[in-house]
């Protein structure tokens, strides 16, 4: 209201009326002081150990089988684990929705665990239950399927981290979808299956988006809850937080914060992206 | 939800005293032992022991901390700035590093103690399941169809550079020392090792809790605790026709002791090491104590087998380079994935 | 929306309607019990079975065994030691939390989305990757390594590294909690508070603060939840020093490393436990007052 009072009344740059509320210079001094001295300042010290690291060094750690072994660990895995929390979350979000049934309450609220939960816990917990003394590792190993130290019990752990992100994102977006037009929909005749894709899907594709690339993008860098269930074998179960560690622990501090940038960059380029579409999901809903 | 400031601020002042408090660290009578990863126990009795000798001797309490992990690991953090008093480790090349990259002790820390600074001794040896279905009696079954081997990865773990030596040994010795079949064997044993923990104990709670593989390649003290205390029964040591003698050494760090004042303190912890009661509690942990008539009441605790000291491998500067270093021949025989 | 050109292209006049008048509002009941079923089978292997098997792992041994792990000297200490660091890392974070929402919500200024994206940076690091910087700089071998030591300054390996780490991984959670909330309540309350007459510090204690406080709680309960089960990057900050330098989350790995298998999971317990009762104050909050309050 007031932007659009200000925009009619005065073509003077925006940032430089006066302003109502007082605080602004002290606010955002404060915040960009703060964040940069934790966040920002030490982030920039690695990017510049590792550049000072020269291109030779850079494209070694680059090429090394083990680096990029770990890569395809670390991102494939995190992303099969996003898709199938994608999938499985989308599901998980319509049941609660649209669904009555008895503990739904119970069951919205232990969504968000893996959020509070310490991914040590989660670590040790999932690394009980899936190994071939476990409740559920047992009787899978009897069909021969191994869990726990294999790509599947990073998968396992994975999913289990990034389980809330897709319902959470989706969840409201379901809540406020515009039922007369499934109704309107019905009326005109479409089956139901037709309905749910074309009518109730669509919106839902930025929101899921949105919850899928959080989930991947916590599932590349997750460590605690990882280590204790994954077999560490370079090349088919070593993630990539780890092999930093390993690297560090070998002397190879320059190795380490190499990767460790690379990871950086990944991350930034994650963080645009769900930026993007948080953006986008809130122009879908406001329209 | 209308919290005081004043509260809030009196809150913030405590932190803020308790942080500093903190970070001026461990007070005068305390020594920090930054050790490997499976003498756990023993150093927790080690340290009751010194310091009840220490209050009665010198009338002093004193509290000895410990930090336990990979011993590549250890070696790292004091490198980096944990202000360890004393460093008890798996190997003499973990501590060098710290001499080297460091500077935090002279480069001749080995001959400042007895023993060259081990005051007890271990070896390698061999985990099997209860009744030894696989029938592993010596290194080269280790290679036979269908078994699967839990060692740690040389990089990180100190246990793990000493199974592998003893492996390259025995590989050696039965190969008219052709250095090609060594590595084709130790290459082998790798091939068939399904996970790579980071430390010893990782291993051995892969062996032992989780029930994954049929052979751990494990410290002596190590197999023997987790055959005879946790999981009594249901496991065998097999004792290979060779191993190596693995010298876990201690060392004082003389710029953290001098700056903290703490030598003469460290340097009895140190000795304590050597006495004859420190010796038998090493015994009494399965490890094998220097001092003969220690090593001589205990001698039935541990086997007899041949041994082969790392002077065989050309000392641990070349051995460190030759396997374990950047591009050395476990990096070579060791490709991820394969 | 929907393509209308779609819609109509399914409709048929000519279609005899049957029986009743019945619309495909929802799905067959049959496929409704399916879908319930299966979300409720994966939530089953993924969320429940873990929550369970912390507890029964935590009391094989029995109770005896359980408070013991939990009274030991070392325990106490760990648990001293996580309370201490939420205890610095959620005032702080919660103080910038609200700085930040305040300046990016009631203001314009070129570069919002930047700084946004720069808050929300934590997030997307790896953990051990923040703990790694912190080494870099203030580790014996880094930046200022020499110089806090010839200081006995101690930072790594010691309390204030554990803080500092903890204070990277934690720091969006409120700002992200307030930001949309602050964002969708606008301006115009606060502005009428400056109009007429109350002073700035004074508009956001009686109109800002009582608008946000919901969500102010949610944001500090799931900063909290974190800065007390962080692993990664206090395992690389740490040191590892039984009793002085090791949190619950280390204290657990500790344990399960010295095959003391059931005190490992009391510990762990434990942190189940306070994030549980975290789970249930957000939820009661929720059930009261509706998603509303604390959700834009």
């Amino acid at each position: 209201m007031t932007e659009l009072a200000t925009h009619i009344a005065a073509p003077r740059p925006q940032w430089r009326r006066r302003r109502v509320l007082p605080g602004f210079g002290l606010t955002l001094g404060f915040t960009l002081t703060y964040l940069s001295l934790i966040v920002l300042i030490p982030l920039l010290v690695l990017f510049f150990q590792a550049a000072g690291a020269g291109w030779p060094k850079w494209w070694a750690e680059l090429t090394n089988p083990r680096t990029l072994s770990a890569f395809r660990v670390s991102f494939g895995i995190a992303f099969l684990a996003a898709l199938l929390n994608a999938a499985f979350g989308l599901l998980i979000a319509w049941v609660l929705v649209r669904y009555r049934f008895p503990g739904r309450r119970l069951v919205d609220a232990l969504i968000d665990l893996p959020f509070g939960l310490p991914t040590a816990v989660a670590g040790i917990a999932l690394a009980s239950l899936y190994a071939t003394t476990g409740w559920i590792g047992r009787p899978l190993a009897a069909f021969g399927i191994r869990i726990a130290f294999t790509p599947l019990g990073i998968l396992v752990a994975l999913v289990f981290v990034g389980l809330p992100f897709v319902v959470r994102t989706v969840e409201p977006v379901l809540r406020d979808l515009d039922r007369e037009m499934e109704e309107a929909a019905a009326l005109l005749g479409a089956h139901r299956g037709h309905i749910l894709a074309k009518v109730i899907f669509p919106p839902l594709v930025p929101a899921l988006l949105t919850g899928f690339t959080l989930a991947f993008a916590r599932a590349i860098g997750e460590y605690g809850s990882v280590i204790f269930i994954a077999g560490n074998m370079p090349g088919i179960t070593e993630i990539m937080p780890l092999l930093i560690v390993i690297k560090l622990e070998q002397f190879d501090y320059l190795g380490a914060t190499v990767i460790a940038a690379m990871m950086l960059v990944a991350s930034f380029v994650l963080l645009f992206a769900i930026n993007l579409l948080q953006g986008w999901t809130r122009r879908r809903q406001g329209a | 939800m209308q919290i005081p400031r004043v509260a809030l601020s009196v809150l913030a002042l405590f932190t803020g005293l308790q942080v500093l408090a903190s970070s001026q660290g461990i007070a005068d009578s305390t020594l920090l032992n930054v050790s490997y990863d499976p003498t756990r126990r023993f150093y927790a009795a080690v340290n009751k022991a010194f310091a009840a000798r220490w209050e009665a001797e010198q009338g002093e309490a004193v509290r000895v901390y410990q930090s336990h992990g990979g011993s590549g690991a250890q070696a790292r953090a004091v490198i980096y700035g944990l202000e360890a008093d004393v460093v008890t480790l798996a190997l003499a090349s973990d501590i060098d590093a710290i001499a080297s990259r460091a500077a935090l002790l002279p480069k001749e820390w080995q001959r400042r103690l007895p023993q060259n600074s081990a005051p007890y001794t271990s070896t390698i040896v061999f985990v099997v399941r209860k009744g030894n279905p696989k029938d592993i009696l010596d290194w080269p079954d280790l290679l036979k169809p269908g078994v699967q081997i839990i060692t740690p990865n040389p990089k990180t773990s100190g246990g793990a550079r000493w199974n592998y030596l003893a492996a390259w040994g025995h590989a050696l010795r039965h190969n008219q020392n052709d250095e090609g079949k060594a590595w084709d064997f130790v290459g082998a044993l790798y091939r068939n090792a399904p996970v790579l923990d980071t430390g010893a104990r990782g291993s051995t709670i892969t062996f032992v809790r989780r029930g994954i593989g049929d052979v751990l390649i494990a410290w002596e003290n190590e197999a023997l605790v987790a055959a005879n205390e946790v999981a009594k029964g249901d496991l065998e040591i097999v004792v290979p026709s060779l191993s190596v003698l693995a010298e876990p050494p201690v060392a004082l760090v003389d710029k953290v002791v001098d700056r903290r004042g703490t030598r003469a303190l460290a340097q009895a912890y140190l000795d304590f090491l050597y006495t004859p009661e420190g010796q038998t509690i090493a015994a009494e942990h399965y490890l094998r104590p220097t001092l003969p008539e220690v090593a001589a009441r205990f001698a039935d605790r541990f086997p007899k087998l041949e041994l082969l000291t790392i002077a065989d491998f050309g000392g641990w500067a070349v051995a460190q380079k030759t396997h374990f270093g950047d591009g050395g021949i476990f990096d070579q025989i060791y490709k991820p994935g394969s | 929306m929907p393509d209308s050109a779609a819609l109509t292209r399914h409709w048929d006049p000519v279609q005899p309607a049957r029986g009743r008048i019945s619309l495909p509002l929802t799905e067959r009941a049959v496929v409704r019990v399916l879908l319930i079923a299966v979300a409720l089978l994966f939530l089953t292997f993924f969320l429940v079975l873990p929550l369970v098997v912390v507890f029964v792992e935590a009391f094989r041994e029995g109770a005896r065994v359980y408070f013991a792990a939990l009274a030991e000297p070392e325990a106490l200490a760990a648990i001293r030691l996580t309370v201490l660091t939420a205890a610095i890392c959620v005032p702080l974070n919660t103080a910038f939390g609200l700085v930040a929402a305040w300046s990016i919500t009631k203001f314009n200024f070129p570069g919002k989305s930047v700084l946004l994206t720069l808050i929300d940076l934590p997030f997307s690091v790896s953990p051990v990757v923040a703990g790694l910087v912190f080494v870099l700089i203030f580790g014996l071998q880094g930046l200022f390594g020499e110089w806090l030591a010839a200081r006995g300054i101690k930072i790594i390996f010691a309390v204030p590294g554990i803080a500092l780490a903890t204070l990277f991984v934690t720091l969006p959670f409120v700002a992200r909690e307030l930001v949309p909330l602050m964002d969708s309540q606008g301006t115009t309350q606060e502005e009428a508070a400056i109009t007429l007459g109350a002073s700035g510090w004074k508009t956001f204690r009686r109109v800002t603060l009582p608008n946000i406080k919901w969500g102010l709680l949610y944001g500090v309960l799931l900063c909290n939840g974190r800065a007390i089960g962080e692993f990664g990057a206090v395992a690389v900050v740490s040191g590892h020093i039984i009793g002085l330098t090791n949190t619950m989350p280390l204290h657990i790995e500790v344990l399960y490393n010295d095959y003391a298998f059931a005190a490992s999971f009391a510990v762990a317990s434990l942190l189940t436990l306070m994030a549980l009762v975290t789970l249930g104050i957000k939820t009661v909050l929720e059930w009261r007052l509706g998603a509303a309050a604390t959700t834009p």
